[in-house]
């Protein structure tokens, strides 16, 4: 990465209940463009974001746009420009579809930008009374989706937005998720490599709580080999359902 | 059938008082997961207030007329500040440890009712109402005394208050989505601290005036009704569904009832006993607590 | 006790102190032969006691004081232990209490027969309302255990058959009482005893949590899903907890009756209770003799203050002081905030945290 990073994680380290989960995560996500958080189940993916995110208790050093952040409470270092989809959507299913919407808006300079949300996701308009917990899956991925572009965020942070979608709105997802990088830097958490190889332009790997590997996400996932050591997945029976989504 | 009128106005009234002391204490737990054990204190604390001022120590404040809903008011407003302060200076500073936050709860509420005690000592005081509201109305052949029918407008409209706070403020949005889902809010850059004094807040103000009402119904202050009354506060808001507002409301009912009945029909004292049974039996057949909060 | 290990050569230099480690590890063993001879001293302790040692009072204060610190340590067992937070302890120390009372009073038992069945009665309560509390997990089993023991605490003072005595409670048969427990000049007995419960509930203690049962428990205590997972049903462990726990709890309620001569609705009261667990944590929960402490020193500072605030010096000050100080329940109430804010696990850690603040600052 010739350009500094937007943000710069050294030494991420997370306890939770007496077991250390991360011993010690380096990451760098890239100022433009999507940058892949890969690894297998378990190998501490969510657990990173989370602990960005100061969502559990974490040492280490995590700057954002050079400045620090460890010590700061989630909601400050949230409002500083982070946009966060987490892995169970974090829909609030009592709420209505506006109601959530609502909640992420923060008083910024130009206002929340529906008109964006609504073009890109036009669904969420018509459904704005409906009650959230009774959408589906694809559209609640769209509100948690929706809720990162309201603001002018500077850093969009999605956990396995596709995770459990049918290949369709996998598709739809990954669209707007290419869209939304045009502008913004994405961290994005997958285990879809068809969706990571459409969209990702760096990678980093974790293993067992560490980095196994950082680099261009075109170079890890063209070397078969590299990418059945480090994920685990390949040709073969253990490969992904992936939709054919390399349009 | 005028029993059954007197029977079921008293058990409104009561269930009235239940769902003032009980709203605030569902929607702390619902929104902080703290089990608020000195909510029985801010009752207290509103009880006394309105008792101090009504006694003719708060120029303006009297036992009658307006005077008495200056007294109500000044009551109400002592036990929100003394909310807010507890929040503030006790559950606060110990937001990462919740079971310590419950002790300290615990500590207040002992505290608290001791200090009446001191102040004014620990036997029943004759708590002071206006003539318009200590009489009887006839309603369905029975005799009903005014203050149930106080209470249960009261209780009402803090009903009718808190769906409106709820529902259309942005702050009773937080507090929705915050029982819901605490660390989400957090993520969504709201700091959730500030509903949680809110919250204890409203949850004061309705349980102060609980107290003062409430001084009204039983017809004096004691230091130790507060305490009594709490654990059936806990019952309605187990029953209710921790953090629902119109819940408690329909289980204060519910509970006000069954207890004003089964006390009546039954050996004194056997409804209260049913009540707390009740409790204990809801737990085990939804171990989660009716919302899955409790588990 | 525990063998000393052969120091090694290089560490000749130690020997002396580890011999003075050694023999400080006895401490306990001087305290309790200090406690057994207290009622032949005559040694004036001002401010703290009233009287000498030895007086009929002190030793009734004394008494009281090894009474609650055993109950707290019995307590602990639930909370500091195995991570259960129980609001109706009191409601099996009343058991033993008013059923030991009862079988004297209505079944004309010899006292050792109505003693044994009384302690039993408590841990059969223990195993029947435990076994169904047991069933809610975290907060709901806390509220469930509060909802029983106000269940018992309104049933005991409705009294519904007159066997309980009702708001009054129960004074026990003096003359069904073996004479060597009863009447001022066997207050040294009434002393022995509640020592030896204090003993007898340090001992079970000590013994349940070293044994493989209390690493179960302790396991309970940090993560009860690890303890899934690793095959056992923390169920039984924690209704194990429980009845033990309850039952020495009803055993502490024998004792309560023979030192206060009756059996008091006061001690199925949820302050009771509440009482307790200011003295667990007071004194700080899981550990070996925190919980003991705490309940010495608050029975004593409960009864101390309840002195001073009918004495004639509190009347004389000034009210911003007068208040407070008549009021054992706030001072009480306010020191357990404090301690729970600013002393995270109580007394009993306070020395390890002071030589690790000291060594800090090396």
């Amino acid at each position: 990465m010739t350009a500094s990073p937007l943000l710069a994680v050294r030494d991420l380290r997370v306890l939770i209940g007496g077991r250390h989960i991360l011993h010690g995560v380096d990451l760098d996500v890239a100022p433009q463009g999507v940058t892949a958080l890969l690894g297998r189940n378990g190998a501490g993916k969510t657990t990173t974001v989370r602990g960005v995110l100061g969502l559990v208790p974490r040492t280490g050093s995590v700057l954002l746009d050079g400045k620090e952040t460890v010590g700061l409470p989630t909601h400050t270092l949230v409002r500083r420009g982070i946009g966060y989809a987490p892995e169970d959507r974090g829909i609030f299913a009592g709420l209505t579809v506006a109601e959530n919407l609502r909640l992420a808006e923060r008083r910024g300079a130009d206002g929340p930008a529906y008109g964006l949300v609504h073009e890109l996701f036009p669904e969420l308009k018509r459904r704005e009374r409906q009650s959230a917990g009774t959408l589906s899956g694809g559209q609640q991925q769209m509100v948690a989706i929706g809720r990162t572009l309201l603001n002018g965020n500077r850093l969009i942070i999605a956990d396995e937005p596709t995770k459990g979608l049918a290949p369709k709105v996998v598709t739809e997802v990954a669209q707007v998720l290419e869209r939304a990088a045009e502008a913004v830097p994405v961290l994005l958490v997958e285990q879809n490599l068809a969706v990571v190889r459409r969209l990702a332009r760096h990678c980093v790997v974790l293993a067992d709580g560490r980095t196994a590997h950082q680099g261009e996400a075109d170079g890890l996932l063209g070397d078969a080999e590299a990418t059945r050591r480090l994920l685990g997945v390949g040709r073969g029976p253990l490969a992904p359902f992936t939709a054919e989504a390399d349009s | 059938m005028s029993t059954i009128v007197l029977l079921t106005m008293t058990g409104l009234g009561l269930g009235a008082l239940y769902f003032l002391v009980a709203s605030g204490l569902s929607l702390i737990f619902g929104l902080m997961d703290v089990l608020n054990f000195a909510h029985g204190a801010l009752l207290s604390i509103g009880a006394y207030g309105t008792w101090w001022a009504a006694s003719g120590q708060l120029p303006g404040a009297g036992p009658g007329g307006w005077g008495f809903a200056l007294a109500v008011l000044f009551g109400t407003a002592v036990g929100t500040l003394a909310a807010v302060v507890l929040e503030l200076a006790v559950v606060r500073p110990l937001y990462t440890r919740p079971r310590e936050q419950v002790l300290a709860t615990v500590g207040v509420g002992l505290a608290v009712p001791a200090l009446l005690s001191g102040v004014w000592g620990s036997d029943a005081r004759t708590f002071p109402g206006p003539e318009a509201l200590s009489g009887t109305f006839a309603l369905l052949g029975a005799d009903v005394p005014v203050n149930r029918l106080v209470l249960v407008a009261a209780a009402v409209v803090v009903l009718v208050a808190l769906r409106l706070f709820l529902g259309r403020t942005r702050h009773g949005l937080v507090v929705r989505a915050g029982v819901e889902d605490r660390a989400m809010v957090t993520a969504l850059g709201i700091d959730v601290r500030k509903a949680f004094t809110l919250v204890f807040a409203i949850g004061g103000c309705a349980a102060a005036l609980g107290g003062a009402l409430g001084g009204l119904y039983f017809g004096s202050v004691d230091p130790r009704q507060g305490t009594s009354l709490l654990i059936f506060a806990f019952v309605v808001v187990v029953t209710g569904g921790m953090g629902s507002v119109t819940g408690a409301a329909v289980a204060a009912v519910v509970i006000g009832l069954v207890q004003q009945f089964a006390n009546y029909y039954t050996a004194a004292g056997l409804g209260d006993l049913a009540v707390v049974v009740l409790l204990a039996a809801l737990l085990l057949v939804r171990p989660r607590g009716l919302t899955g909060r409790l588990a | 006790m525990s063998t000393a290990t052969t120091p090694a050569p290089a560490a000749v230099s130690t020997a002396p102190e580890h011999g003075r480690t050694r023999l400080l590890r006895w401490w306990p063993a001087a305290v309790l032969v200090l406690l057994v001879v207290a009622p032949w001293s005559a040694l004036p302790l001002p401010g703290l006691l009233d009287g000498p040692v030895g007086s009929p009072g002190s030793l009734q204060l004394l008494a009281t004081c090894l009474l609650f610190g055993a109950l707290a340590t019995g307590y602990d067992l639930l909370l500091g232990r195995t991570g259960l937070l129980s609001f109706g302890h009191a409601l099996y120390f009343a058991a033993g209490s008013y059923a030991t009372n009862m079988f004297l009073l209505e079944a004309g038992l010899p006292f050792a027969a109505a003693a044994v069945l009384g302690v039993c009665f408590g841990a059969a309560l223990a195993l029947v309302l435990g076994s169904v509390s047991l069933r809610v997990t975290g907060i709901g089993f806390s509220m469930v255990t509060l909802a029983f023991a106000q269940a018992g605490s309104i049933l005991v003072s409705r009294d519904p058959g007159g066997f309980t005595g009702g708001e009054e409670g129960r004074a026990a048969p003096a003359e069904l009482l073996p004479s060597w427990l009863v009447g001022i000049d066997h207050t040294a007995n009434l002393y022995w005893i509640a020592l030896a419960y204090l003993v007898l509930t340090l001992a079970v203690v000590h013994r349940a949590v070293r044994s493989p049962t209390g690493r179960v428990w302790e396991g309970i205590k940090e993560n009860e899903r690890r303890v899934e997972v690793l095959g056992l049903k923390p169920y039984g462990f924690k209704l194990t907890a429980f009845v033990l726990a309850g039952a020495l709890a009803a055993v502490g309620g024998l004792v309560h009756l023979l030192l206060t001569g009756g059996s008091t609705p006061q001690t199925t009261t949820s302050d009771f209770t509440l009482s307790l667990l200011v003295m667990v944590v007071l004194g700080g929960t899981g550990t070996r003799w925190g919980p003991m402490v705490g309940g010495i020193l608050y029975t004593w500072a409960d009864h101390r203050l309840g002195d001073l605030a009918g004495s004639g010096a509190v009347a004389d000050l000034p009210a911003v002081l007068r208040v407070p100080l008549s009021q054992p329940l706030f001072l009480l109430g306010v020191l357990f905030v404090a301690v729970v804010h600013l002393l995270p696990g109580g007394l009993a850690r306070l020395p390890s945290r002071l030589r690790r603040t000291s060594e800090e600052n090396r």
